[in-house]
This record gives C-alpha cells, structure tokens and sequence, in this order.
C-alpha cells in the first residue's frame, strides 16, 4: 500500500504546489481587508474555527457519515439485488424500470418535505435521502453489467448446457462487478449531497451545522462544514477503492473495465 | 483395422443449412461419414460454411434439412474449440480448465488431476495461477485445448484454432495435436482455410466450395506426421492439386457472379 500511495503523492505533486498557490493568494487576499472578513474568511481563520469548535464539528460530522453509510450500503445492496430481479425476470424490468427512471429525474430537494412528513425530523428522513439518491446509479450500472456480458463469453458457456444460476454466478456476476464499483463509486458523491439535502430540512449533522451558521452570519463557520462534507466524500471514495481492491486482492481483472 | 470400419463415427446425409426461410443455403446437399478412428479436415474458402458445419455437427444450430448421425457414445462427449482461445479474463489458467467440469458437475479430485495433467503435458504446470491476460497468444491457445480435453472428449471439434498465431506457433501447435490424437486416442474435426495445415492434420479432408457444397473427399495417408513431412515431394503434390482445385472453383465462383449480376 506503502509504494502507490507515494507513486500517487509524486504524480500529484502539482496538484499540491496549485492547492498552496490557491490558499497563499486567497490568504493574503483577506489580509489586505480587498474583501470583508465577514464574507470571506481567510484560510487560516476557517482552520482556527474549525479547531475552537471542534467537538460540535466532529459529532456533525459523525452524524452526517453514519447516515451516508446508511444510506450508500443500503442502496448498494438492494440496487444489486433489484439489478438482478430486474435482470432475471424481464417482464418485472420492463413494467417497473422506466418508473425508476421516472423517479429518479425528480430532485431529491422536492422529496425531502415529503420524507420528514414520513420519518418524521432527524436522522431517519437524513438516511432515507442518501438512499434515494445514491439507489439509481449502483441499480442502473449493475444491470448494465449483468446485460452486456460477452457474447463469447456466453456462447461458450452455452456448450455446456449451463443452469440459469450458473450462468449468473459464474458469468454474469463477475462480469458486472466493475460495473458494480463504479455505480457505488458515481453513488458515493450522490449519497453526501443527498444527506446533506436531507439534513438541510429534517436536521442534524453537518447540513445543519452549515445552516445554522448561516443564520448567524458565521461564515468561517460555514466553510468549515463545507470542508468537512468534501473530506466525508473523499475519505468515502478512498475506502470503497481500498475495500474493493481488498475484496478482488489476486484477482486484479474483475476490477477492470 | 485403419480402413473403414463397420459403423463410422459421424454419418452425415444431405444436410442443408439455410439461415432464414428465402435466405441463401449456407450448406448444400452434404453427404459424408468419418470412419471411428480417422480425423476430418474441413477445407475451403472463407465463407464457405465450414464454420457453420461444425456448429451443426457440435449441435449449435439445429440443420434445415438432412441428417448428422454422431455415435452416441461420442455425441455426449464432444467438445469445441473456437477460433480464438475464449478464456474467462477472472479466471486463472487453472480455472478456466476447471470450468467444463463445474458447469458438467463432474468436478473432483480426479477430474482436477487430470486437468493438471493435461495442463503438465501442455508445458502450462508453471502457469497454473497465471491469468489470461499474463499469457502469450500461444499459452492462451494451449490452456483453450486443455480445457476442451478436460472432460475426456471423443471427438473435438476445432474451429480454425491456430489461424490467429505465428507460424512458428502454429507448426509447433499442429504437431500438439497429434501427439495428443496419439496418445489420447483422440478424433476431430478441423476447419482450415490453410491448405498445407488441412494436409497435415486430416486422415480425411471435405473440401467445400463457396456455397457449401462438397467439392472433393479424399483420405490422407503418411505412415508419419511431422514437420519434416512438409518439405516432402509426395505432401507438396498433395497441396498443389488442392491449390489447382481453388484457383478452378474461383475461377467458376467469379463467372457465375458475373453471369448473376444484377442490373
């Protein structure tokens, strides 16, 4: 793990020296007073924010990872398990996906309401919109998976006279696997939006830390929040990589596409 | 006991092959028989439909008319070769071999070992845990006709299997194949569009013509097979009469198009 993680540092190291240019300018940019404090903080008043509150900070932050946790493995496993329903029973796919598609043009910001008028304020309507957002994509690439299995492949599984369940298993299956990561990785962005979304509304976590302090006018504050949800998002990113190559380790061709 | 023994292997009666109702006929009127023991080249021009005879003959596509009798015994037990090896990417080269048998259930302890055997005699034993795409086009081809015999076939069927490798590989695949033919008292059919290669592997070779149909059906015999045999006068007249019966069916093929064009 040691060696690609300083590969990566190495191959990235413009982007390091970009992101210290970027936080000096804007830095100095508040220090000349160009822009009132209060609009923008500077860098370094933003990182001393984040460390005076940093018990509130870390619960939210808590808060907030729990439910897309909730939300992203729960989309993961019934997005498969509907792939896969969908795959095998052809009618039930073409009775029921274009509604998916239907619902999932639907902004999660005009079903929120709807979700704390079902679950009522806190963490379940928070949870509730993580999955929402984040089922389509794992549901949608997965089936694409199990649909565009080599017709090779297929046809020389066909010789022998396989079973249904030996086709999914041993071909269909692995096939979309790569498939599968990437809807959880498109997902893994989409389920911090939607509880951030959820929590906007029902409350709790780092959404409403940001809109709390909007309504104090403590933008420093809010700049903490909106730092923290983006490393929630990286770190998630990060851990379904190391998990899934952890998963398929030996097995280095069910990750590629 | 070499010539014609009293029930032939595969029997084929006026088989025809059309792919739509109005279609073409991708087969027409083939009437031959494989003795028990003897192995068939399918020759002929890209096109012809030896491709289309061999998934017929494998049960793959169900014939438009006429008959295949197959012995039952060897029916059940076929197996095919496709013209690319067809590997399974996630699996090892073990796995793949493995694969016919956990489809057939008849995966155990010695179906394992005997897949490791054939693996050993194909010069794969070091490459049992690597994958597909570690291997060389040659290896892949090699671990695909292991996977093939795992399951003890009577007859195998083989679709134009080397054309995709160098020749270097090719001879030294060819001469597999019958060192395997020996001592596994294997029987297949081959498809070729090489003439020398149909020369060099068939105790029988079909020649078809462009529109499927037998064009010549003649028994090959050499006391011994080997790459030697190529440079032989006797082999290179073998060739040269094929090489004279292609250049007369292009020939034919390019008057009839002429006479058929449409305005």
């Amino acid at each position: 793990m040691i060696d690609p993680l300083k590969a990566w540092l190495v191959e990235k190291y413009p982007a390091w020296i970009f992101l210290a240019v970027l936080l000096s300018t804007w830095e100095w940019v508040v220090a000349q007073e160009w822009v009132a404090s209060y609009l923008l903080p500077s860098p370094t008043q933003i990182f001393q924010t984040t460390l005076e509150l940093w018990p509130e900070i870390y619960a939210a932050t808590l808060s907030t990872a729990n439910s897309i946790a909730w939300g992203l493995g729960w989309s993961a496993v019934s997005g498969v398990t509907l792939a896969l329903l969908f795959f095998a029973i052809p009618i039930v796919r073409r009775a029921v996906l274009p509604f998916c598609i239907f619902f999932q043009t639907v902004p999660i910001i005009s079903i929120a309401p709807l979700l704390v008028i079902w679950f009522g304020f806190g963490q379940p309507t928070v949870r509730a919109s993580a999955f929402i957002v984040s089922l389509f994509p794992i549901l949608a690439n997965t089936l694409t998976g199990l649909q565009e299995t080599d017709a090779h492949l297929k046809g020389l599984f066909r010789l022998y006279r396989p079973s249904p369940w030996q086709l999914i298993f041993k071909l269909q299956i692995p096939s979309a696997i790569p498939y599968i990561l990437t809807g959880i990785k498109i997902s893994a962005g989409l389920a911090v939006i939607g509880a951030i979304v959820g929590e906007f509304i029902a409350g709790g976590g780092l959404g409403s830390l940001i809109d709390a302090a909007r309504t104090q006018q403590r933008v420093d504050l809010v700049f903490s929040g909106v730092v923290m949800s983006s490393v929630l998002a990286l770190l998630l990113v990060f851990i379904i990589e190391v998990a899934s190559r952890l998963l398929l380790r030996g097995r280095p061709y069910l990750r590629k596409l | 006991m070499t010539d014609s023994p009293l029930v032939p292997a595969i029997e084929v009666q006026g088989l025809g092959k059309r792919f739509s109702d109005n279609g073409q006929a991708v087969i027409n009127d083939l009437s031959f028989s494989v003795a028990a023991d003897s192995s068939l080249c399918l020759l002929g021009p890209s096109g012809c439909g030896k491709t289309t005879l061999l998934r017929l003959l494998m049960g793959l596509e169900e014939p438009s008319s006429g008959v295949i009798r197959i012995t039952p015994a060897l029916a059940k037990q076929m197996s095919y070769v496709f013209q690319e090896p067809r590997l399974v990417p996630w699996r090892t080269c073990l796995e793949n071999v493995l694969l016919p048998l956990e489809l057939t259930r008849g995966k155990n302890e010695a179906s394992r070992a005997y897949a490791l055997d054939l693996l050993q005699r194909l010069g794969l034993d070091e490459r049992l845990q690597h994958f597909p795409g570690e291997l060389s086009g040659g290896m892949q081809m090699r671990v695909a006709l292991a996977r093939a015999l795992v399951t003890r076939p009577g007859i195998v069927l083989l679709d134009e299997p080397f054309a995709a490798l160098d020749e270097r590989t090719r001879f030294r695949m060819q001469d597999l194949l019958l060192e395997l033919k020996s001592r596994l008292q294997l029987q297949y059919v081959f498809v070729t569009h090489s003439i020398s290669e149909a020369v060099y592997l068939g105790d029988q070779i079909l020649l078809l013509d462009g529109e499927g149909r037998a064009r010549d059906w003649r028994g090959i015999d050499f006391a011994e097979r080997n790459q030697q045999l190529k440079l032989t006068p006797s082999f290179n007249a073998i060739v040269q009469s094929y090489s004279q019966l292609f250049s007369e069916m292009e020939n034919s093929n390019t008057a009839s198009s002429r006479s058929g064009e449409r305005p």
